[in-house]
């Protein structure tokens, strides 16, 4: 695979040249298109964000509070930068990546704010305030993202340097001294008043260094070994990194007492190296290894038994009753029953008898006050994002390229399937974070930089199509 | 690498719709049953914050929300609540909602699914919902010479519409006040339902449909006659032999006619002079001939065994089965093991003024929307034709005949043929009489049918009669019917 396509230099170099033929004159063209439709669509992320905000305000106190529409707005005004910043260094990059973050992450302010003022929390204390400049420091990293790495074949290059800044962030709340455990999770780093969760990050490095190796290693991975039962199963030596990740996905759920996001780490991995080997034994290897570990940890571990049971037996009033029972789960679906099909109406309804509304049940919430018809659309959203990425990884001009952004997608798939799956009782509940919707920062950090990438992939699609020939 | 691709976006579609599926199943399949659990808080919430509709007695509200300045937002005021009490139940903050408040909470509130429409309208003006108004059929002035014949007296009065089973009074003594429970004071809620709920007489028991089940005595001659009639083994001519007394078959058990000796005179008796005069020892005989089998039948035709809704569900009444020949003659005149309800008493006399057409009782005439369109508007059901209209038409002149020249004498009113039966029940040793009424009136034209049951002998023990105590408030409340 060459590493840059000549046709499609060609194309945007020789633009101006009159002597061009009609139809490259119109590929060239459609940047501009594109970054219109960018912009339509962006303007409607924010008359959606606005207007719920505006909702919010009217359903709960029965007034509006322009202060807090004039910080929204500042927040408008960096995603309108980000656009603008998009025209000038990613002129062909995906239209609808960016609306669709910036719709997400405006419901999501929208409701955590809701919920402050149903507890009348305001200030610093105020989680809509700090998820605010979160997310505003969050794009203001993502715009960095896209600014300086022009070129994302840089990225693979750093592979093994990626790979230990995982690890490191991984293990980093294991640290005595800046470790927290909240929730019953060790995943947090406390610094002064200031917390983060490294793991959030971990898992883009991870995604980088998991395609930078796969595209170099696939060979080795895909074409040695023996055929046992119509698998081709790999060395004995092949399997290394994936007992590796295996290992680290199990210390973090024994240690970080995280089944979330050890699911999240493996689940990775394993869509990753599939794709890149085309090799169905290490899927089956792969589930393999995680089921057997899981179902020893369901046994051994008395919160992941505990999950288990809340997920099975949600309203056996023992379980409901139980420390870390269903208690939580149950007021969710509650919630959800309670919007029904067309929900309650922003700050209509009473979100806040669920705990954690704001994080991990930010969906029961939503579901609440919009309702089915909101949860089809926020859904909806996140399967346009994320079959966005998927684009990538059909159309890229090269293997890394592709590689990297169907991981990065499957991990918005798995963050969404995980925790909306949670809440929803199609598998047990696991703490992850739903993307750009729930309050915390790390998580909104590594979101947004994960749109950054997609959006830094996407703009060399654009270039030229490319002619599809399978293998 | 494109064939994985497509692969794997396959399973990420699928997980989609897997989130697709579980969000809509909880938010449309499942609403029902997480909204009526009872550890869901928010429709708690919910009932309170919303304006109840009102419960109508020809449109007079009998049970209304009005605005106070609570959390709560609404009061639920019953203004005669006494009177009412059996019908409307109570309306609790979290002790339960019982009876009309119970069964149609969903219409009252405002949230059952009849209601989408305009909870999305009140959704889109902002408005709060508002519940429906449930219109009874209950004529107030019946009610009232229930409740005023009924006096001081343990028991119950319910009186149906023969034609639609449409209920016209329903009354359980002692009664309560629903207000009491209504309150927004949680403790005084409380103290109000331990004491209620504790006290012997059992005043939150709606006696008419749910109580302790009586024994029938001698009101249940009425279905047995019936049955005897309609399975075309007997007219009301066929004779039985007349003793004084008789011992029961394998048993040392004698049982003798309540007036003692022999009915009427002659050494045989007709059905029609045994159910006149409500003999024992004819019906024990009846009962032997008939069978259990051709009994059962027709209790379970007339209603027996089957539970009403009106919507309150109405326990079911039981004829026993699997009866000895001493058992099953005792069982014949209403004893041994026969259970009733007067609701089920009243059904049987419906059953015969209606021509042997039985009406679905029901409280409920139509369920109003605060636009006041209608919600729901039942029309008659016909439940079953436990006999033919020939049979009907010869019950209703045996009937006529007993409060003519019969044992239901107190019930005669003037000028108008009133069809009745009375019963007196033993219910062992020295325990004090359950004393019973049913019929209906006019015989010609029936415009309601009743039943009246008195416990505890009416305050006379053992010495009175369903005569002397039950057919003398039958006959107030039917005079109020034919005044109206």
């Amino acid at each position: 695979m060459p590493p840059t396509s000549p046709e499609g230099a060609a194309a945007t170099q020789a633009s101006p040249e009159p002597t061009f033929t009609r139809s490259i004159a119109i590929t060239v063209r459609q940047p501009s298109k594109l970054r219109n439709l960018e912009l339509v669509l962006l303007l409607v992320a924010l008359g959606i964000g606005g207007t719920a905000l505006a909702l919010v305000q009217l359903g709960v106190n029965g007034e509006l509070d322009p202060g807090v529409l004039w910080q929204a707005s500042a927040l408008g005004m960096l995603a309108l930068g980000m656009h603008v910043a998009l025209r000038i260094v990613a002129r062909d990059a995906d239209p609808f990546i960016l609306p669709i973050a910036t719709t997400l992450n405006a419901l999501g302010i929208a409701m955590i704010y809701r919920i402050d003022l149903a507890r009348g929390d305001s200030g610093w204390e105020s989680l809509g305030i700090r998820q605010m400049v979160w997310t505003a420091i969050a794009m203001v990293i993502a715009l960095a993202v896209i600014v300086v790495i022009r070129n994302h074949r840089v990225l693979a290059r750093y592979r093994y340097i990626a790979m230990l800044a995982g690890i490191v962030l991984l293990l980093l709340p294991m640290l005595p001294g800046i470790g927290l455990t909240l929730n019953g999770a060790r995943l947090w780093i406390q610094l002064g008043s200031f917390t983060f969760q490294p793991g959030e990050i971990a898992k883009i490095a991870l995604a980088i260094f998991f395609a930078g190796y796969l595209v170099t290693a696939r060979d080795s991975l895909s074409l040695v070994g023996r055929r046992v039962l119509g698998l081709q199963l790999p060395r004995a030596r092949d399997l290394g990194p994936i007992l590796i990740i295996w290992v680290a996905a199990m210390a973090v759920l024994i240690f970080q007492r995280d089944l979330g996001t050890s699911l999240l780490y493996f689940g990775l991995f394993i869509v990753m190296i599939y794709v890149s080997t085309g090799r169905l034994s290490w899927v089956l290897i792969g589930l393999g290894l995680f089921l057997g570990g899981a179902a020893v940890a369901s046994r051994t571990l008395t919160y992941v038994e505990g999950r288990f049971a809340a997920w099975l037996d949600s309203f056996n009033p023992e379980v409901y009753d139980a420390q870390g029972g269903s208690y939580q789960l149950v007021q969710g679906l509650f919630g959800m029953a309670q919007g029904g099909l067309v929900g309650t109406g922003l700050g209509q309804g009473r979100p806040t008898i669920t705990p954690l509304a704001e994080s991990d049940y930010i969906i029961t919430a939503l579901g609440e006050e919009l309702g089915l018809v909101g949860l089809f659309a926020i859904l909806g959203l996140y399967l346009l994002f994320v079959a966005r990425g998927f684009r990538i990884g059909f159309n890229g001009t090269d293997d890394f390229g592709r590689l990297l952004a169907v991981g990065l997608s499957f991990v918005v798939v798995l963050q969404v399937f995980v925790v909306v799956g949670g809440v929803t009782r199609v598998i047990p509940l696991t703490g992850l974070t739903t993307p750009f919707l729930a309050a915390g920062g790390s998580a909104l950090v590594a979101n947004w930089i994960i749109a950054a990438l997609l959006l830094r992939l996407s703009d060399e699609v654009r270039h030229q199509p490319r002619l599809v020939v399978d293998e | 690498m494109n064939k994985e691709l497509r692969r794997i976006s396959i399973v990420a579609l699928a997980m989609f719709l897997a989130l697709f599926v579980s969000t809509s199943v909880i938010q449309v399949f499942q609403v029902d049953e997480l909204r009526a659990d009872g550890r869901n808080s928010r429709t708690l919430f919910d009932t309170y914050s919303a304006e109840r509709g009102p419960i109508l007695v020809d449109g007079v509200a009998i049970a209304e929300s009005k605005a106070v300045d609570t959390q709560y937002e609404f009061l639920r005021t019953y203004t005669q609540p006494e009177l009412y009490a059996a019908i409307t139940g109570y309306f609790t903050l979290n002790q339960g909602n019982t009876g009309i408040e119970g069964e149609l909470n969903e219409f009252l509130s405002g949230t059952a699914n009849e209601q989408f429409l305009d909870q999305l309208g009140a959704l889109v003006t902002g408005q709060s919902p508002q519940g429906a108004a449930v219109e009874l059929t209950i004529d107030p002035v019946i009610q009232q010479a229930a409740w005023d014949a009924l006096g001081d007296q343990q028991g119950a009065v319910v009186a149906l519409d023969p034609a639609t089973g449409d209920i016209l009074a329903m009354v359980s003594k002692p009664s309560y006040d629903p207000n009491r429970l209504a309150a927004h004071d949680t403790s005084a809620v409380l103290a109000a339902y331990e004491e209620l709920i504790n006290n012997p007489d059992d005043p939150l028991v709606n006696r008419a449909i749910a109580g302790d089940l009586y024994f029938p005595g001698s009101v249940f001659k009425v279905l047995m006659s019936a049955a005897a009639i309609d399975s075309g083994e007997f007219t009301p001519e066929s004779t039985f032999p007349n003793p004084p007394q008789l011992q029961l078959p394998n048993s040392s058990s004698v049982i003798s006619n309540s007036e003692g000796g022999a009915c009427g005179g002659g050494e045989t008796v007709t059905i029609a002079t045994a159910l006149r005069l409500s003999c024992n020892i004819p019906f024990a005989q009846l009962g032997l001939a008939l069978g259990e089998e051709t009994i059962a039948e027709y209790a379970e035709a007339f209603g027996f065994g089957t539970s009403v809704e009106i919507p309150m569900e109405a326990t079911p009444s039981t004829f026993p089965t699997g009866l000895d020949d001493a058992q099953l003659m005792l069982s014949s005149f209403g004893q041994y093991d026969v259970r009733v309800t007067p609701l089920q008493i009243a059904m049987i006399s419906a059953a015969i003024a209606n021509g042997g057409n039985l009406m679905q009782p029901t409280l409920v005439d139509s369920i109003i929307a605060p636009d006041l369109s209608i919600i729901r508007e039942d029309d008659p059901v016909l439940l079953s034709q436990p006999i033919s209209r020939e049979t009907a038409t010869t019950m209703t002149q045996l009937m006529v005949q007993g409060v003519a020249n019969g044992a239901a004498s107190n019930a005669r009113i003037e000028g108008v043929d009133v069809a009745g039966k009375t019963g007196t029940a033993e219910n062992g040793g020295d325990a004090p009489y359950t004393l019973w009424f049913t019929g209906f009136a006019p015989a010609n034209d029936p415009q309601a049918a009743i039943a009246v049951v008195v416990e505890d002998g009416g305050g006379f023990g053992q010495s009175a009669f369903g005569n002397r105590v039950a057919a003398p408030i039958a006959k107030q409340v039917l005079e109020a019917v034919l005044n109206r």
